[in-house]
């Protein structure tokens, strides 16, 4: 009885769901199974497998990986450095890494071409230090540096949180048992932060695999990423239909990769959160 | 529990307040939205001076509400799915022209206009490509396409032709438009094309002249061309005079050329779509734009190439022979407007402009 | 001592990382000059401009409205939600989790597109359907902060409490909420950050004379930003980093574990 009064306190949420989630996903669906005319077909989905499609999402993957890959490398020391740190209260923590959310993406990302463009200050900087002139922007390299740049927090957070949870004493223990530094890092606190590590993959690879704003800004309309396409069926070629349709593979890709991710998870279930 | 409920009833009241207070003048103007006194307007971003719109509340009691976009396309989007009932809208020609065959416009009755006569006989004549009886659409800037280029970089004799779009000697310093049919021009005119083709192998060969262009290029852009050219990041650029007017003004070593293979004349143009909840009071609007006053504070707000011949009889001299401003009838004359292309085009453009994307 | 210079300065480069960009509009929003790019000396005239600007006012009072009521409400609707899920089945409880990852995991736009197409079909767009959809993006956040808290949080002792006597309300206030009040605290605070910096959907579901921060800073990339926007964004910027400086010297002693989960897409 008591279980079931505290399940109802979700009512007003499943009602939201029903009403602004599952039904414009069922209003996307109807577009992806339909054509122009009205009639169901396969097509906008079978589209994936159109050359240019394929290849679109190739890269997106590509960059996806590499992407999270650099996050993975980058915020695992952090973590750790963060952690012996022993802030008074960690909240501070998370409140540092998103904060310049709360400046403008679009000015963020504008801001990063000024620093990196032909003139922009990094070149006057290294042409200053004699090292020469770089091209840095509008290339897949400057899209992927502006996904580890917006994405990163996402990656530090969760290997943060669960690494402040292990505790010293384990740490302590392994020390006077005469364990290594390496075999300490890998044989305990790799395998303890494992479901933070995971939560972090999903948390950055998601996102980049569906972001287009991204590869506009800081690739120069150079590089063509499966959000490009979707965003240009939508904005320019108006075909909604195919948009849908590509919408709805990509949230399998999303489903897929979120689902090989949980098998490595030996925590199982929830964990991702 | 006290303690509770108190600040649970706090939270409320700051939450209620918050909405309460912030809403209260827009509370108003929302429900006098719903009377037949307001006039949602549609246009460009910065496209129209803020004095004029409240000189016209001012003198009429008309509210007006002007909601801005970016590209024609994402206008066409949130236009199509009837998510907002616009009174009058402007927007690029072969949009209207899409939207006039698709039987979204109304009639204006320009008969009633007191200022209509202000306008360019010509530039009303060139409206008829898209608007073939003269009766949908009035032209509200006009212009060209052309390349905006860098004079420390790129000698005038040079960008006589589009084919300097694609000298190596350029590598990395080229910006193109990041939309289908402006990138299109230079490709279609250089390989001798109408840049109204429908003919799938001249546009496919024109996507091919194009795709040998990309590894030159620095970048497609839509809207940072101009902060990008002012800034010296590149030695060329594909734009609208509009555009180059803007940056020439930022940046004096820039210059803009319409090649003389020919290009694109654009007629950026109002029309009242059939959504209209007051036809008289969006006539009233549109003729207000044409008065002299108004059309001059609105073109020495945008800078554009206006049809209003009493500005340009109060314009000096510098400002007339200005041909980024008012191209000359010689430009002209190698111009012409985008017609909307029928759904197969459209599409294979589409498809084109992937392929060119993902090479 | 050389492992702690190392990570010191490591530690250095990533946040110069995060927080080169904003240091550079700050810098912009002192410039006296229009162009991005050249220096025409230090000057505050920006941030006097921006607040006599009446777009400007008008876009910022809709951009406070819209994040503060969507934050608080969904912020209401997601905690309640959390708890109720945390009573469920282990089925019912997976089919929730799979629903609230549903605006997470699609692309923005289609996010945003799919809710317009919805919304146009039974009334006109406004700031109603603002709210809704920032509404529907953020209590995910809310509920992936909070959900983790009561999984940790004592279940028998809220059911004794509710043994002896106590009312649910008073059990829930004295029992749960010191258990989840830091989690319902970064949901809100996700939230709040989300709504801010949304572009996408916000577009699509915005009515005539709806405008927010974002919505209006993409309509000015054509002719240039207003350096107005730059200083705004600073006030912001700087307003949000020094309260969060408050709340974490005050809160100090309350929040010590305080694990923290969130995501976006973009």
């Amino acid at each position: 009885m008591r279980r079931l009064m505290r399940q109802l306190l979700a009512g007003p949420y499943i009602v939201w769901i029903i009403g602004f989630i599952l039904l414009p996903v069922a209003v996307i669906l109807y577009y992806a199974f339909t054509s122009d005319t009205g009639g169901f077909t396969l097509e906008n989905i079978a589209a994936i497998a159109d050359p240019v499609h394929v290849k679109s999402i190739v890269l997106s993957l590509k960059l996806g990986f590499s992407c999270t890959l650099v996050c993975l490398l980058l915020a695992y020391p952090l973590a750790m450095i963060l952690s012996s740190f022993k802030f008074r209260h960690q909240s501070f923590v998370v409140f540092l890494f998103i904060l310049p959310m709360w400046m403008n993406f679009m000015l963020r990302i504008l801001s990063w071409r000024l620093l990196l463009s032909n003139n922009g200050l990094i070149n006057t900087f290294l042409e200053r230090a004699g090292i020469g002139h770089v091209k840095m922007l509008n290339t897949p390299a400057s899209v992927v540096f502006g996904m580890v740049y917006d994405f990163l927090p996402f990656m530090i957070l969760p290997i943060y949180n669960s690494m402040a949870r292990i505790k010293d004493d384990i740490i302590e223990a392994a020390k006077d048992l005469g364990a290594s530094h390496l075999t300490i890092l890998v044989k305990i606190i790799v395998p303890l932060t494992l479901s933070g590590i995971i939560s972090g993959i999903i948390m950055v690879f998601v996102p980049t695999l569906t972001s287009f704003v991204i590869s506009d800004l800081l690739g120069g309309g150079k590089v063509l990423l499966i959000g490009n396409v979707i965003e240009q069926e939508f904005m320019q070629g108006t075909n909604w239909n195919l948009g849908s349709g590509l919408s709805v593979v990509l949230m399998i890709f999303v489903i897929a990769s979120m689902a090989l991710m949980n098998i490595f998870d030996k925590d199982g279930g929830a964990a991702v959160w | 529990m006290k303690r509770f409920s108190l600040l649970s009833a706090v939270l409320l009241l700051a939450c209620l307040s918050v909405c309460g207070c912030a809403g209260g003048t827009d509370g108003l103007k929302d429900s006098a939205a719903q009377g037949s006194d307001t006039l949602i307007v549609l246009n460009y971003g910065k496209y129209l001076d803020e004095t004029v719109i409240r000189m016209f509340e001012e003198e009429t009691g008309i509210d007006v509400k002007l909601e801005e976009y970016e590209s024609p396309e994402e206008m066409y989007t949130k236009f199509k799915a009837g998510s907002i009932a616009y009174d009058v809208v402007c927007t690029s020609e072969y949009m209207v022209e899409r939207l006039i065959s698709e039987g979204e416009a109304n009639e204006i009755d320009f008969s009633r206009f007191t200022y209509y006569k202000n306008l360019d006989p010509d530039i009303i004549d060139a409206t008829k490509t898209f608007d073939p009886e003269t009766k949908y659409a009035l032209p509200y800037f006009y212009g060209t396409l052309g390349i905006l280029y860098n004079t420390t970089m790129v000698s005038p004799e040079k960008v006589t032709t589009w084919n300097v779009l694609w000298d190596e000697t350029y590598r990395d310093s080229i910006i193109m438009q990041n939309s289908v049919r402006d990138t299109f021009v230079p490709a279609l005119r250089l390989s001798g094309s109408d840049i109204n083709t429908e003919n799938p192998d001249e546009l496919t060969a024109a996507a091919d002249l194009l795709i040998r262009q990309k590894p030159i290029v620095y970048a497609y852009y839509v809207d940072e061309t101009a902060d990008e050219m002012a800034a010296g990041n590149a030695a060329m650029a594909l734009v609208y005079s509009g555009e180059a007017a803007y940056a020439k003004e930022l940046n004096e070593d820039l210059d803009y050329s319409v090649p003389k293979e020919g290009s694109n004349l654009w007629i950026d143009s109002w029309f009242i779509p059939k959504s209209c909840k007051n036809q008289e009071n969006a006539e009233k609007f549109l003729d207000f734009l044409c008065r002299a006053d108004t059309a001059m504070l609105n073109f020495e707000y945008v800078w554009y190439g206006t049809p209003n011949l009493k500005v340009k009889e109060a314009l000096d001299e510098d400002t007339l022979a200005d041909a980024t401003i008012f191209p000359t009838p010689e430009i002209l004359a190698d111009c012409e407007v985008f017609r909307q292309s029928g759904p197969d085009t459209t599409a294979l453009y589409s498809y084109l402009w992937k392929k060119l994307k993902s090479e | 001592m050389v492992k702690k210079t190392v990570s010191r300065c490591y530690l250095t480069v990533i946040f110069l990382f995060l927080y080169l960009p904003i240091l550079v509009l700050i810098v912009l929003s002192f410039n006296d000059s229009k162009s991005r790019v050249l220096w025409g000396g230090f000057t505050l005239k920006w941030y006097f401009s921006c607040f006599r600007d009446e777009t400007i006012m008008s876009a910022l009072t809709m951009t406070l409205k819209i994040t503060v009521a969507s934050a608080v409400l969904s912020t209401l609707i997601g905690t309640l939600a959390a708890i109720g899920i945390s009573a469920m089945k282990k089925n019912h409880r997976a089919v929730m989790l799979g629903a609230t990852n549903i605006p997470l995991l699609n692309a923005d736009i289609v996010t945003g597109i799919s809710l317009m197409l919805l919304f146009v079909r039974f009334t006109n767009l406004g700031f109603v359907t603002v709210l809704i959809a920032h509404i529907t993006f953020n209590i995910p956040y809310v509920i992936l902060n909070v959900l983790p808290k009561i999984n940790q949080a004592n279940r028998y002792t809220y059911e004794a409490a509710l043994d002896l006597g106590a009312s649910p309300l008073y059990a829930f206030y004295k029992i749960t909420w010191p258990e989840i009040k830091s989690g319902v605290f970064s949901g809100f605070l996700m939230a709040v950050t989300m709504s801010l910096d949304d572009f996408s959907i916000t577009f699509f579901t915005k009515g005539a004379g709806v405008n927010t921060l974002s919505t209006m800073l993409y309509t000015e990339l054509r002719k240039g930003i207003r350096p107005e926007l730059y200083a705004l964004s600073t006030l912001l910027f700087l307003l949000a980093f020094s309260l969060l400086l408050v709340m974490n010297y005050q809160s100090d002693r309350e929040l010590r574990h305080h694990p923290t989960v969130i995501r976006r897409s973009k």
